[in-house]
């Protein structure tokens, strides 16, 4: 590997003060380092000084309040984000999208921050927080904002993360009422391997079992991880019916923009749109307790 | 506005960690991964590197009682950790009894996986005790096998959970 510092800060305003004492060296932000070790051993990426994140207790926190909904700290490493009860209770498609990313000892790494900031377009993590409607919280020596997820990717491998800003973590507001979601991805084999498309849904339901909300977002299958806002606008206002699901599951094609690659052609990948649409739907309202299939 | 001696790192960092019990203070450089720190700086040899890039899983070992990819980890990440490596499962010149069942089984034949199918099956009956067989085979899909087939290896595994090999 081509040579580098390495810093871990304990603290965020030693991580803002080395961000900004930065002055022309490329810094690079480490989390569990699944990507990122890799791509600097083959040189992908370069640095100068690598930053590990994981001693800022700011981006290690995973806390949840029925008012202000779940905060996901960026350094927080998948297992941590899939055995918590709490996620696996009011986020059911978080749970499902972090037990997704590589092996065991790939989630007891790998942070969401990681899985986000690599910006890759079949990032598992991704969809899940979608249809959160999750925000991202950033932070750097100039200050702090948030933007939300959606807006978050410009590109495949790019953000809105300016050279000195970090990614401290994403605030998931509380789940709908009467909701319950679902994410699949496809891959050739049960384990280990980069999505060909991935899907989540949500469902929210009112009191009369009709559609108050529905949330579906894409991985795979455009340049970066998008909505699926046709699909959704079939849905909010109905009954789900199995038809329903099948139109949805024709308009979230709409939102894809795919290649074709070794994994699959343009086709198939909009063929797995609509199956995964259908079958994260149905498995949503099933836990609502509506089965459809 | 706080300042950060960035002018005072160094191309050495110093790494203080036990491993397999025994506590170590070595020098590294930023760059080198915990997988070549093991072996070149400490000569343990038993963890072995198959892909380099988180796929194969000969370099599993447990920081801090998880398992890991030791190629993907920084060596100066471990500063302050816990590590076990393959060396560290026999006790007092016994050997572990998944090191028993895998020879019992004939769960290795060029033996290169073996040290990080160990410390995958070492880590799952620690968190569960009593693995199903599909549990078993998603708590090795991290490891890679180019001989056996995996069918011994799950045999083996599954042997230990049932109490059958001590
Ligand atoms: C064998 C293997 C299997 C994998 N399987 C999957 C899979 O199934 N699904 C999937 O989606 N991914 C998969 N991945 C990719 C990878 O594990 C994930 O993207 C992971 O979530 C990255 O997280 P990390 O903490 O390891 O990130 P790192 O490698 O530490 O960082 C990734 C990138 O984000 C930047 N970064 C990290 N933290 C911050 C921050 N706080 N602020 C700003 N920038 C930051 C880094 O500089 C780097 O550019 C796999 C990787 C391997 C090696
Ligand atoms: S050498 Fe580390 S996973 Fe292959
Ligand atoms: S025994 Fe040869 S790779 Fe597993």
């Amino acid at each position: 590997m081509r040579p580098f510092e390495y810093v871990a800060p304990k603290r965020l305003r030693e991580a803002y003060a080395i961000l900004a004492q930065a002055d022309g060296r490329t810094v690079r932000p480490l989390a569990g380092g699944t990507d990122l070790i890799d791509q600097l051993r083959v040189g992908r990426k370069r640095a100068d000084l690598v930053m590990d994140v994981k001693h800022i207790p700011e981006l290690m926190r995973l806390e949840w309040g029925p008012r202000k909904g779940l905060y996901i700290g960026a350094g927080v490493p998948c297992y941590r984000v899939y055995k918590d009860p709490v996620v696996a209770q009011h986020y059911p498609a978080i749970r499902d999208g972090a037990m997704l990313v590589g092996s065991w000892q790939i989630q007891h790494r790998a942070s969401l921050g990681g899985n986000i900031c690599n910006a890759a377009p079949s990032a598992d993590t991704v969809p899940p927080l979608l249809v959160y409607e999750a925000i991202a919280h950033i932070g750097g020596p100039r200050g702090e904002r948030e933007v939300p997820l959606e807006r978050f990717f410009t590109g495949p491998g790019q953000t809105v993360l300016a050279p000195d800003e970090i990614l401290l973590g994403v605030r998931v507001p509380p789940p709908p009422p009467r909701s319950s979601s679902h994410y699949l991805r496809f891959i050739p084999r049960e384990e280990m391997d980069i999505a060909v498309a991935g899907v989540a849904s949500l469902v929210a339901l009112d009191s009369r079992g009709v559609v108050a909300r529905a949330r579906i977002a894409l991985s795979a299958v455009a340049p970066t991880p998008v909505r699926a806002r046709d699909a959704e606008a079939v849905l909010e206002g109905q009954r789900p019916t199995p038809a329903l699901l099948v139109e949805a599951g024709e308009k979230a094609v709409l939102a894809t923009n795919p290649i074709t690659d070794v994994r699959g052609s343009i086709a198939y990948r909009k063929e797995l749109v609509k199956v995964l649409t259908r079958r994260t739907l149905s498995k949503a309202l099933a836990d609502l307790g509506i089965t459809l299939e | 506005m706080t300042t950060f001696p960035l002018d005072k790192l160094s191309l050495r960092t110093q790494v203080r960690m036990k491993v397999n019990g025994e506590p170590h203070v070595l020098l590294v450089k930023p760059w080198q991964t915990l997988l070549e720190a093991l072996r070149e700086e400490l000569g343990l040899t038993g963890t072995k590197e198959g892909c380099g890039n988180g796929n194969c899983g000969c370099c599993t070992i447990l920081m801090n009682g998880k398992t890991v990819n030791s190629c993907l980890v920084l060596a100066p990440e471990a500063d302050g950790a816990e590590i076990l490596t393959v060396e560290g499962l026999a006790q007092n010149g016994r050997l572990d009894p998944l090191q028993k069942a895998f020879i019992q089984y004939g769960a290795l034949q060029c033996g290169f996986c073996t040290p990080g199918f160990l410390l995958s099956a070492k880590y799952l009956l620690q968190e569960n005790p009593n693995p199903t067989e599909h549990q078993v085979r998603l708590a090795i899909a991290g490891n890679l096998c180019r001989c056996t087939g995996y069918d011994k290896i799950v045999r083996a595994i599954l042997a230990v959970a049932r109490g059958e090999v001590q």
